[in-house]
């Protein structure tokens, strides 16, 4: 069987690899998708919605990091209609938790902020649920602070994935689900975490930062952590991609 | 253009900081223009008492944190043709809803009273009561736009008010960025 598919994005023929997902696809041939819980190198959860994409022949809106790229197919990236979903998407975060960015470590370098700019999000049109949410302090190098976390899950699988330590899971249901660590004890007082930050840099928002930087501080180096996990994919056949 | 009947401005500063004002009288020569064009009819920058009616534009500032913050609000609506909130405490409710998941009389007392040094007691005299939650203005009224930033730059707001001058809808998401 080739290794190499052909599939239309936005019209445009492109060549894939089989194997790839929509989204890697369309990274591979620059087109653009945007995506929050995604993260390069890591598995993929389709926890965010942002990377909806329509696919000619499927009713439904399908997220294109977890649908896998095949021969033939036809994908449109950009539209009202996806431009709408992705929107609605990004407001219900904001509207969940509480993203005050005048006063966040990571104002003017989060990514949640940054797509709400680039899709064209002026205000919120669901009402805010405020709800009250725990800041914790207790490890000695880093905060994790819940009010900012939209539960993209990349700091449960780099930690996983790429550092080996499972310090961070998820905790509750539904609407109460919180990022947890381990069985639900204080960071500070963890058995397995290693201290890397690989979690903080990972993370898009200001949910996870280094403690001692002050509103808009907070820069993170995920070109590094990406890095690494891609090499630990390639070193994992069969291990997350 | 000296003939023009001038545009009637409303402003308000409802709960926020007064750095979108500060922002606002940031846009330097459109000032003159606005000189011009426009006659200021309420707000922190003129004396007037009460909201009048007939309003072109209100520009508001802050969440709808209070009774007062409320009745104002609503006032600005009955007598403005278009309610622009601007800044992100209009527009999130930003900064002022970090109270939000404490009731308002825990709240007090936490600060009135068992935070006081001296004088313990809620002041009840001449405040308006808060109300349960710090809410963005288009929770309590109709909004017609929405001008985002802490503080929005004087260059968006610059923006929004040429463009409304010459009567076009101001393209408001490339000129100014949300949170």
């Amino acid at each position: 069987m080739p290794n190499r598919i052909s599939i239309r994005i936005d019209g445009e023929l492109v060549q894939a690899e089989r194997g790839q997902t929509i989204f890697e696809a369309a990274q591979s041939n620059n087109k653009f998708i945007p995506g929050l819980c995604q993260f390069k190198g890591l598995s993929t959860v389709g926890a965010c919605r942002l990377c909806v994409v329509e696919v000619q022949g499927v009713n439904r809106l399908l997220p294109s990091c977890t649908t896998p790229a095949q021969d033939g197919m036809a994908v449109i990236t950009k539209s009202a209609r996806l431009n709408d979903y992705r929107r609605q998407s990004l407001e219900l975060l904001f509207a969940e938790k509480n993203h005050v960015c005048a006063v966040c470590v990571s104002n003017n370098h989060c990514e949640l902020q940054a797509y709400a700019q680039r899709l064209g999000v002026t205000n919120v049109r669901y009402a805010y649920r405020y709800p009250k949410l725990h800041v914790d302090m207790s490890h000695p190098r880093f905060v994790i602070d819940h009010n900012r976390c939209v539960l993209c899950t990349r700091c449960v699988r780099v930690c996983n994935e790429v550092e080996g330590a499972y310090v961070w899971g998820v905790a509750g249901r539904g609407i109460g689900s919180r990022i947890a660590c381990e069985m639900d004890r204080a960071w500070g007082n963890s058995a397995s975490c290693t201290n890397c930050g690989k979690c903080v840099q990972v993370c898009p928002t200001g949910a996870l930062a280094e403690k001692g930087f002050a509103a808009e501080e907070m820069v993170k180096r995920q070109d590094l952590v990406e890095r690494l996990a891609t090499i630990r994919g390639t070193m994992n056949p069969g291990g997350p991609r | 253009m000296k003939n023009q009947p001038k545009a009637r401005l409303a402003t308000a500063w409802l709960d926020g900081c007064s750095g979108c004002h500060m922002s606002l009288l940031d846009v330097d020569e459109l000032l003159l223009t606005l000189a011009d064009r426009v006659t200021i009819v309420f707000g922190p920058l003129v004396d007037a008492q009460h909201f009048p009616e007939n309003v072109d534009v209100a520009i508001v500032e802050g969440a709808v944190s209070s009774q007062d913050d409320l009745r104002l609000a609503q006032t600005i609506r009955e007598n403005s043709k278009f309610v622009i909130a601007l800044g992100d405490c209009a527009v999130t409710s930003n900064v002022p809803s970090m109270r939000n998941s404490i009731a308002p009389t825990r709240l007090l007392e936490r600060i009135y009273i068992s935070g006081a040094t001296a004088q313990p007691g809620v002041p009840t005299q001449n405040v308006p009561a808060l109300l349960r939650a710090a809410i963005p203005l288009h929770e309590a009224i109709k909004v017609d736009l929405h001008v985002p930033g802490c503080p929005p730059s004087a260059a968006a707001i610059a923006h929004v008010l040429t463009e409304l001058l010459e009567g076009r809808k101001p393209d408001v998401a490339s000129a100014a960025k949300f949170g």
